[in-house]
């Protein structure tokens, strides 16, 4: 254990700790054994991987209900796991067999699960935050309590509708809770070298839209600051952002090679700010929770995803039929 | 004429900037990662060494905007080249290339143009699905007052461009991720050249004419080979620019085949197929000794699954088919 990583400023219970830890921990250990399936050949095309960011989504599942709606771009698995997707449908999804949530047909970057109240899985950049400010719309036209929570990157930010659909969330008062998963870099291009202004949550400000910035390595920091939000969009005040500081630690897609960043920066994130390793901290120095018990959770997991693998991996290629299904509803 | 060197296609496009860039200071290159990445495909290696953050610009991913900017400078008398990372992204910004870039020299009465190149890969590259798998040939095609041009090979990807730059209309340049590896013998300068407008017979015959652009290029000259083992004798005719089509190349070679196959990844409803029929019809119907043939996408988004990627996509095999219609030989 790495003494090093700083323990979060809030505090939960022994049980939460856990249940963190085992969520986040099937994230990761998810994410590793797609890019293992993609250095295979079993998974093609573009794949974007979530490891360092799971303390973001977590912490916002944490904090919102299962109704709430979620949005997010390309960078998805995880997203549609956390929402109740099982694994095994998004390992397929993968491999693009048709046992996957999208029958093969979506791959990697597109999958939905409405019953789960997961709208996608969306490959162009920028283009979930129009869709997600139109869930929000219809969820305040039908007249229910709940929230749509729209994900972004920091490059994903910079694009022209995301500021269109600011101006009618704020205009509108729709219950939108806007997501900055600012990971430091859009593909290549440091946040430093796309923003004029790096404050990356004070982006609503203009059009009304409260901000914060939020340690998203942090898992309690990130719930804590989405209860708040949930509660002010949930009072009718209309929508909110919060900017989660949080760090990719693969490149871009497995096809990256990331070197536009240096080991040491990946490195130094990894020891002293993994999401994971702060609450394995918390529960050992605070709940004396024994290391060798987390780790036995761990096997657990493993063991899971290694049939989640061989589920992925030994499901049927859609049938060749499919084609031409789907195209247009009855 | 200058030594021909043999160089992969995203080279011969890298150059082909390079050389404009040197010849006239008013060109420059603006796009996602095109600078310190090198290109997210490399087809920008070491510019920005050489002509500096200046000339060789990376931008936030804001397709509308930094279009819209490109084409305003455009106007003044710049030449920008506007790389999308890929075309799918082109469509963010498809209002400026149209209602600003296509019409302004018009609507100006002739006062304002707009010398401006965008470029990009084009169609479907590997298992990336529908979001980011689409042929826009026909769509820009459609437009009066832009060119189009769509090479197969690295002497057009550069000679093309080359043209494109010093052309004073826009021109869009539709490139193909598949084939920025393959390899091509080159000239330099303006040696270089290729002009906008002409067709380029890829493989002399005398039974059929295959009509195809860019991949489809490929994919008919295997076709060709297996009809040549069959006893037919195919012509393939390289389109290179899609707009002003060269109809003369395409008439003459009918008039010694008297059968048409045109060969398009792009979806059969409203595409270059159905243009190029209907203009062989009225301009030389008695020259056809078989009604014209169609091969194209399949009328569906690009699916992820490999099985189902290759049944979307249109194949030599189809190829071969249609010819054989078109010599009653099925
Ligand atoms: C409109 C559009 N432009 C460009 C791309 C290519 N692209 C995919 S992801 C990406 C970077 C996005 O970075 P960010 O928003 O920070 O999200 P992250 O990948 O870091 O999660 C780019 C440029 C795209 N998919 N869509
Ligand atoms: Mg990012």
């Amino acid at each position: 254990m790495t003494a090093v990583t700083k323990l979060s400023n809030h505090r939960a219970s022994k049980e939460e700790l856990l249940n963190y830890y085992e969520q986040m921990l099937l994230l990761r250990r998810f994410e590793e054994r797609a890019a293992q399936l993609y250095t295979q050949g079993q998974i093609a095309g573009f794949c974007h991987l979530y490891i360092g960011q799971e303390a973001v989504l977590t912490g916002i599942k944490a904090a919102t209900k299962p109704e709430d709606d979620q949005i997010t771009s390309y960078r998805c698995h995880a997203h549609a796991i956390a929402c109740g997707v099982e694994p095994e449908a998004v390992m397929a999804e993968l491999t693009g067999r048709e046992t996957g949530v999208s029958k093969g047909k979506g791959g990697s970057m597109h999958m939905f699960d409405p019953e789960k109240h997961f709208w996608g899985g969306h490959g162009i950049v920028g283009a979930q935050i129009s869709l997600g400010t139109g869930i929000a719309f219809a969820n305040k036209y039908r007249g229910d309590d709940t929230i749509c929570v729209a994900y972004m990157g920091d490059g994903a930010l910079h694009q022209g509708q995301v500021y269109e659909s600011f101006n009618m969330a704020k205009l509108w008062d729709l219950p939108v809770l806007y997501i900055i998963e600012n990971n430091e870099y859009a593909m290549g291009t440091s946040v430093q070298r796309s923003a004029g202004n790096v404050e990356l949550y004070k982006r609503g400000e203009s059009f009304g839209i409260p901000g914060k910035q939020v340690d998203g390595m942090d898992i309690l920091a990130v719930k804590a600051a989405v209860e708040e939000a949930a509660d002010y969009i949930r009072s009718g005040k209309g929508p909110y952002l919060l900017e989660m500081k949080t760090y990719r630690y693969r490149g871009h897609s497995m096809s990256d090679p990331a070197t536009y960043r240096s080991k040491e920066e990946v490195q130094n994130m990894k020891e002293h700010r993994d999401p994971i390793q702060q609450v394995t901290n918390m529960l050992v120095e605070e709940h004396a929770v024994k290391e060798e018990d987390l780790k036995a959770i761990d096997s657990e997991i493993k063991k899971r995803i290694k049939e989640v693998a061989e589920h992925a991996t030994t499901s049927a290629l859609p049938n060749e039929s499919e084609l031409y299904t789907d195209i247009m509803p009855e | 004429m200058t030594e021909l060197r043999t160089v992969p296609t995203r080279d011969a496009i890298r150059d082909g900037m390079a050389e404009e860039m040197r010849r006239d200071e008013n060109v420059f290159l603006m796009g996602e990662e095109v600078a310190d990445y090198q290109g997210a495909y490399k087809c920008s290696r070491d510019l920005v060494q050489e002509f500096g953050a200046k000339r060789v610009i990376d931008t936030p991913i804001t397709e509308h905007g930094f279009a819209g900017i490109a084409v305003g400078a455009a106007m003044t008398g710049l030449r920008p080249i506007v790389e999308f990372m890929t075309w799918n992204f082109g469509m963010q910004a498809i209002d400026q290339i149209i209602n600003s870039a296509a019409k302004t020299y018009y609507m100006s009465g002739g006062l304002v143009s707009c010398p401006i190149v965008f470029r990009g890969p084009n169609g479907a590259a590997a298992r990336v699905a529908a979001q980011h798998s689409q042929e826009y040939s026909s769509w820009y095609a459609h437009v009066p007052g832009l060119k189009v041009v769509s090479p197969a090979t690295a002497a057009d990807a550069k000679g093309l461009l080359k043209a494109a730059v010093r052309d004073n209309a826009p021109v869009i340049v539709l490139e193909n991720e598949l084939l920025y590896g393959v390899e091509g013998d080159v000239a330099d300068g303006d040696d270089a050249i290729v002009e906008i407008g002409k067709a380029r017979i890829a493989r002399t015959g005398s039974d059929v004419t295959i009509v195809a652009h860019s991949m489809m290029v490929i994919k008919a000259l295997e076709a060709a080979k297996t009809l040549e083992a069959e006893g037919i004798d195919a012509e393939v005719i390289d389109l290179r620019t899609i707009r002003p089509l060269d109809e003369q190349a395409i008439l003459n070679s009918v008039a010694k085949t008297n059968r048409l196959v045109i060969a398009e990844e792009g979806w059969a409803f409203a595409g270059l197929g159905a243009e190029i029929g209907q203009m062989v019809m009225e301009r030389s119907f008695d020259d056809l000794d078989a009604p014209v043939e169609r091969v194209t996408g399949k009328d569906v988004p690009l699916p992820y699954a490999e099985n189902l990627e290759q049944l979307a996509l249109p194949q030599p095999a189809e190829i071969v088919e249609a010819v054989k219609k078109t010599l009653y030989k099925d």
